[in-house]
């Protein structure tokens, strides 16, 4: 399908493959617990990254770490878009700021808004208009909102939720919410887009599109995806390379194929009743299991 | 796709069928206010209470913003309308200036104690926050009282009649001008800013402040400038009663005007400059309007004199209860409904 994009999602500055986002020995601790261990990982440009692991890995948490949420013991993450920044030590908003953009596990929306507020507030980081200009509503506050009405109608176009542009979140279906939490992250226009499970409790079909939007984002606009996912499927089908967390500690990383032949992995997950990767490589009828 | 373009297409008809029926009623609304102090000119009484509802207007509006909108509980209302209010008469009372210059003065010196006592809410939420702002509240009355010298302490504080060429201001249909001039203003400001990013980031502060601030949302910020432009609002309406009144007393900013002021927005609707609208205006003239039947009433039942005070204040609070219990989004929510009712009229079976 040709779609006439206006705007790139992507406010990156980096060439593929380089080194974005660094994770270096990163310690995380609640009370008693280590949540996460020493961990080290690097995320590359236009990779799309998946994190797996069962629950209670420690997953969430990293992302929380990244994007200033929780703020780990010991440890830095490093992001790099004209320089290094020093992630660990700033704020969520400021993080924001750096193109750093995500989705939650339990859909955060914001839920009295309609769509397009929630995509228009996604893209909060790129306005500019002063209070006085927006109280008068004249000049610029109102040529950026005319800009920006526009934007997001590429990311409703993207996302397929043209008819449900003026409804409320509140009163969506879960899918339709997921992917409404997506177009909101998206409309920040990140260097880097941070996924919680976007997929989880949809049906094959649910799956399947929003699979393909990822991939979209990812091969048309070159946006860097962290993907954390159950479904083994999606997972193998779609990311380049993948990390996998296990009580708090990696215990794997490298491409499916690797991760699927990793004896510490295989036996992580021995636990369950079937090996997760018992399909073939290229065999994706499992998204429909749950 | 096809089916796409139908439905927007069809969405932006009821969009603009809507708009069509608003602007008519905007209109209707906006001719009623102009006639009204001439079609009361000779009724003091209405004109007083026009003016009194058009400043709880402005003072629900700037409360909705903070409570409604930004979702920051505030039971310091009062307090805020106090600095407003002596702010004003103060400086011109005492330093003789123009009765324009101390309003606007008033509102930055209450947007800045606004801000002051917003600090605590980057740490605490809900109740903890409204025990928070009740303490500016007391904090706020207690200097009050208790600074004499420039507030005249438990006296009252007589401000100068406001003047504008010549012209005394503050007769009730003078007054009338100067009062929903300033509503209409405001009403254009709110519904502005809830257009652009600062409304959204406040809305989005209320609903969800952890997905706010991951989106790049400076929760400190934001909440400070909600702070900050309520109590401007809220400032402007104490200024007003200080010209209006040409006299403060502290019994008028009590915490009970705090109370009053939540009640208003809560069944007029949160989060609702409509709901602003319909809260000031039923909660300034449901006392009055019991106190008219209470004094038909006593002709009739002679009996009924004693008791009057406590049925009414009864009335009211039933009044505020049954609107929790029946019709938690408010008087809005009715409106909503009654304008749906007419938009379907021919076919609402
Ligand atoms: N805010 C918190 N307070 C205390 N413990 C926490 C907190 N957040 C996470 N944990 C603990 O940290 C560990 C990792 O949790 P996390 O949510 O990161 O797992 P996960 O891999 O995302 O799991 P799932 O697949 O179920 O989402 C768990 O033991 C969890 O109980
Ligand atoms: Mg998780």
């Amino acid at each position: 399908m040709l779609r006439g994009f206006t705007n790139t999602l992507n406010s990156s500055q980096l060439q593929a493959g380089e080194t974005q986002l660094r994770v270096e020995n990163i310690q995380l601790n609640f009370g008693g617990v280590a949540a996460l261990m020493d961990i080290n990982l690097a995320v590359r440009q236009s990779e799309i990254l998946a994190i797996i692991g069962p629950n209670g890995a420690g997953k969430t948490s990293l992302l929380n770490c990244i994007s200033g949420l929780y703020r780990p013991q010991r440890g830095r993450i490093l992001f790099y878009n004209d320089k290094e920044h020093e992630v660990t030590r700033l704020k969520p908003h400021q993080i924001a700021r750096l193109g750093i953009a995500r989705s939650f596990q339990n859909i955060e929306l914001f839920r009295h808004m309609s769509v397009l507020d929630n995509l228009l507030a996604g893209a909060h980081i790129h306005m500019r208009s002063n209070l006085f200009s927006s109280l008068i509503y004249w000049g610029t506050a109102q040529r950026e909102h005319i800009r920006f009405r526009r934007f997001v109608e590429d990311i409703i176009d993207l996302l397929e939720i043209e008819s449900i542009r003026n409804n409320t979140v509140g009163s969506l279906s879960y899918g339709l919410q997921k992917r409404v939490e997506m177009g909101r992250a998206l409309a920040m226009q990140p260097s880097i887009l941070l996924l919680d499970e976007p997929m989880a409790g949809m049906n094959s079909e649910e799956k399947e599109d929003m699979a393909r939007f990822i991939l979209d984002i990812n091969e048309e606009h070159g946006v860097t995806i962290v993907l954390i996912e159950h479904d083994m499927g999606v997972v193998m089908d779609i990311s380049d390379r993948i990390v996998v967390l296990n009580f708090g500690q990696k215990i794997g990383e490298g491409t499916p194929d690797e991760v699927r032949n990793n004896p510490l992995v295989v036996k992580a997950y021995l636990g369950e009743e079937k090996s997760p990767f018992k399909f073939g490589q290229s065999n994706n009828n499992n998204h429909g299991k749950e | 796709m096809i089916s796409g373009i139908f439905h927007s297409s069809y969405e932006k008809d009821m969009a603009l069928r809507r708009t069509h029926a608003q602007k008519i009623r905007l209109v209707i609304l906006f001719l009623f206010l102009l006639a009204f102090p001439f079609i009361f000119r000779e009724n003091r009484y209405y004109l007083t209470l026009a003016n009194q509802v058009g400043i709880a207007i402005i003072g629900a509006i700037g409360l909705n913003i903070l409570v409604g909108y930004t979702g920051q509980i505030s039971l310091g209302q009062g307090g805020f309308m106090a600095v407003g209010a002596y702010t004003a008469g103060i400086l011109t009372a005492r330093l003789g200036m123009p009765w324009w210059a101390s309003t606007i003065a008033a509102c930055f010196a209450t947007a800045l104690v606004g801000v002051l006592f917003g600090i605590p809410s980057l740490r605490l939420k809900g109740l903890y926050l409204a025990i928070a702002t009740l303490s500016a509240q007391v904090i706020i009355l207690w200097i009050v009282t208790n600074w004499g010298a420039v507030t005249g302490g438990v006296e009252a504080l007589v401000v100068p009649n406001p003047t504008l060429f010549g012209v005394r201001l503050n007769s009730d249909f003078n007054f009338y001008w100067v009062t929903w001039l300033l509503v209409l203003l405001v009403t254009i400001a709110t519904v502005n800013l809830f257009r652009t990013h600062y409304g959204r980031a406040f809305i989005a502060i209320r609903d969800q402040d952890i997905a706010a601030s991951v989106m790049g949302v400076d929760l400190f910020k934001y909440k400070l400038l909600a702070f900050a432009i309520s109590s401007f609002l809220v400032g402007l309406a104490g200024a007003l009663t200080a010209h209006y009144r040409s006299i403060v007393t502290w019994e008028r900013f009590t915490v009970d005007v705090s109370v009053l002021y939540l009640a208003m927005i809560i069944i007029g609707g949160l989060g609702s400059v409509t709901g602003s609208f319909l809260g000031a205006t039923f909660m300034t003239l449901l006392p009055a309007l019991l106190t008219n039947l209470g004094r038909a009433a006593r002709g009739t039942f002679p009996a009924i004199d004693s008791l009057l005070p406590f049925i009414q204040q009864g009335t009211f609070g039933l009044v505020i209860i049954l609107f929790l219990i029946f019709e938690p989004e408010g008087l809005n929510k009715i409106w909503r409904n009654i304008k749906d009712y007419f938009r379907l009229w021919p076919f609402s079976y």
